[in-house]
């Protein structure tokens, strides 16, 4: 690739043989794939590392939320980190560890799947999604030995079986497709044990919406990393709800009124 | 020891030329319409899956005629060409000027360097915000690059098809007048009738979110043709 951007001459998908709807290849042909090159000390740096972030299901769909707060050993990094994203319109993908990393791996991970839905003219299964985003997870591992370890969570809507279903993932790629809810991040555990008693099979939008808040708020009471909601300075964590009619980010005016509803309602 | 023939240029470039024209006016048309809220891309096409238009990137947009295979394999570049450069810089820096002037480029280079030229003619749309904003970029299969005005037609029966467009297209049309008066230009021009499921259109409309491309079913087209 020159200076001046990508050119055509060079992205004529060449063997025809090999299927040409990567991205990801695509970027490694041109040298382009992000990498990170790390010396043996890398796990000394303090980087902003995200924390809390859960899935739940519900009735028509899945929920998942995440709190905002980034930190660098014991200083908050950052007090608004956007931890879920949309993947494509039909799934969600929320980041947990080495903000940085994670942050580019989503991104990559959105474009891989529109690159695919553009040029194969549909989408991938929602299997198929997960399974790539574990490759993409396994291709980080030696960095995770080196401390700097990205889990994601990834949930959407099985377009083909009419459930919303939910995944989580380990440093080595592995792929685990959970039931109800699941929850990473360094409150992770605080949330799951919290979602364990207040999970309520086929709750409805606004029960399940209530829940995932009230998890995360669980998490941040006890997690020193992980940021409740701020009513104060108005940041409210970022929750999207995927179901039959594709994903939606839930606007923080809602988030305010359930955040104060579960708030008020803890002991 | 024998001589290669000579063959002045002028007479190459004509030969390959008529070659290319000859195979692009064999294929089905497509028309390119601007309307109200964005372009129309319309054109015959049997087949449900092997496309003539396509989606590149959020507010651009891609049309074909000619030899399937080549414009696939330029559609399939282009779609390489703006995911790279939308995720190295911002998706607002990938635009249908860059992307006309890479397939200008590249539709040149095979143009003169190849043993046979493409058989192919593409169309490049983009939407803005307001109608003003709207960019039409027209390929040709010698990599003549040109600009279009509210609307257009390429393939088979193009000169007739234009004319007759710009005799009936007075205002900027909405949706449903603009399918039915690229439907009907094409049945009109080409004397023939042409089921709804036999319709292959696309719109890049800007009341969309982020990604503005979207496939008009058959029903859609027979609702906007009914009217």
């Amino acid at each position: 690739m020159s200076g001046n951007g990508p050119v055509l001459g060079d992205i004529l998908p060449g063997d025809p043989v090999i299927p040409s709807s990567s991205f990801l290849s695509l970027l490694e042909t041109h040298g382009m794939a992000p990498s990170w090159a790390l010396g043996d000390r890398a796990g000394s740096l303090e980087i902003p590392e995200g924390t809390t972030v859960l899935a739940v299901r519900y009735a028509d769909g899945v929920i998942m939320a995440g709190d905002r707060r980034a930190t660098a050993g014991n200083v908050i990094a950052h007090r608004r980190v956007k931890k879920v994203y949309a993947a494509d319109e039909y799934s969600a993908v929320a980041i947990s560890g080495t903000a940085g990393m994670a942050i580019e791996l989503i991104k990559l991970f959105q474009t891989e799947l529109e690159h695919y839905e553009k040029i194969e003219g549909t989408r991938l299964s929602l299997e198929g999604k997960a399974n790539y985003l574990a490759r993409m997870v396994r291709g980080n591992l030696a960095l995770a030995f080196q401390g700097l370890v990205v889990v994601p969570l990834f949930c959407g809507y099985d377009e083909a079986d009419s459930v919303g279903r939910l995944y989580t993932f380990d440093v080595v790629g592995g792929r685990y497709e959970e039931q109800d809810y699941a929850a990473t991040g360094s409150g992770g555990s605080e949330a799951k044990a919290f979602l364990k008693g207040a999970y309520g099979d086929d709750m409805d939008e606004a029960a399940a919406l209530e829940v995932a808040v009230e998890a995360l708020v669980a998490a941040a009471e006890e997690d020193a990393a992980t940021g409740g909601p701020d009513v104060r300075r108005g940041i409210y964590p970022n929750v999207a709800v995927v179901n039959r009619d594709g994903i939606t980010e839930v606007p923080d005016e809602r988030l305010a009124e359930i955040a104060a509803t579960v708030l008020g309602g803890r002991p | 020891m024998t001589m290669p023939f000579y063959v002045p240029p002028e007479q190459l470039t004509k030969d390959r030329a008529e070659f290319a024209r000859k195979g692009i006016a064999r294929g089905r048309p497509i028309i390119v319409i601007e309307y109200t809220d964005g372009v129309l891309l319309m054109g015959e096409n049997p087949s449900g899956s092997l496309h003539k238009t396509s989606e590149i990137y959020d507010k651009v947009a891609f049309a074909g005629v000619g030899r399937f295979n080549e414009f696939e394999m330029l559609r399939v570049a282009g779609i390489r060409y703006a995911d790279l450069k939308g995720y190295s810089y911002e998706r607002d820096d990938v635009t249908a000027k860059g992307l006309a002037n890479a397939y200008a480029q590249t539709l040149g280079q095979i143009f003169t360097h190849e043993m046979k030229p493409y058989e192919i003619e593409v169309m490049i749309a983009e939407i803005g915000s307001e109608p003003a904003d709207s960019k039409l970029y027209r390929i040709q299969f010698d990599g003549t690059l040109r600009d279009i005005k509210r609307f257009g037609a390429m393939g088979g029966m193009e000169d007739e098809l234009t004319e007759r467009l710009g005799q009936d297209l007075d205002d900027l049309p909405d949706l449903g007048a603009a399918v039915r008066l690229a439907a009907d230009t094409i049945e009109v021009v080409l004397e023939t009738t042409i089921d709804d499921e036999d319709w292959e259109a696309a719109i890049l409309d800007r009341n969309l979110g982020r990604r503005k491309f979207r496939r008009l079913t058959p029903s859609e087209i027979g609702a906007a043709r009914a009217q």
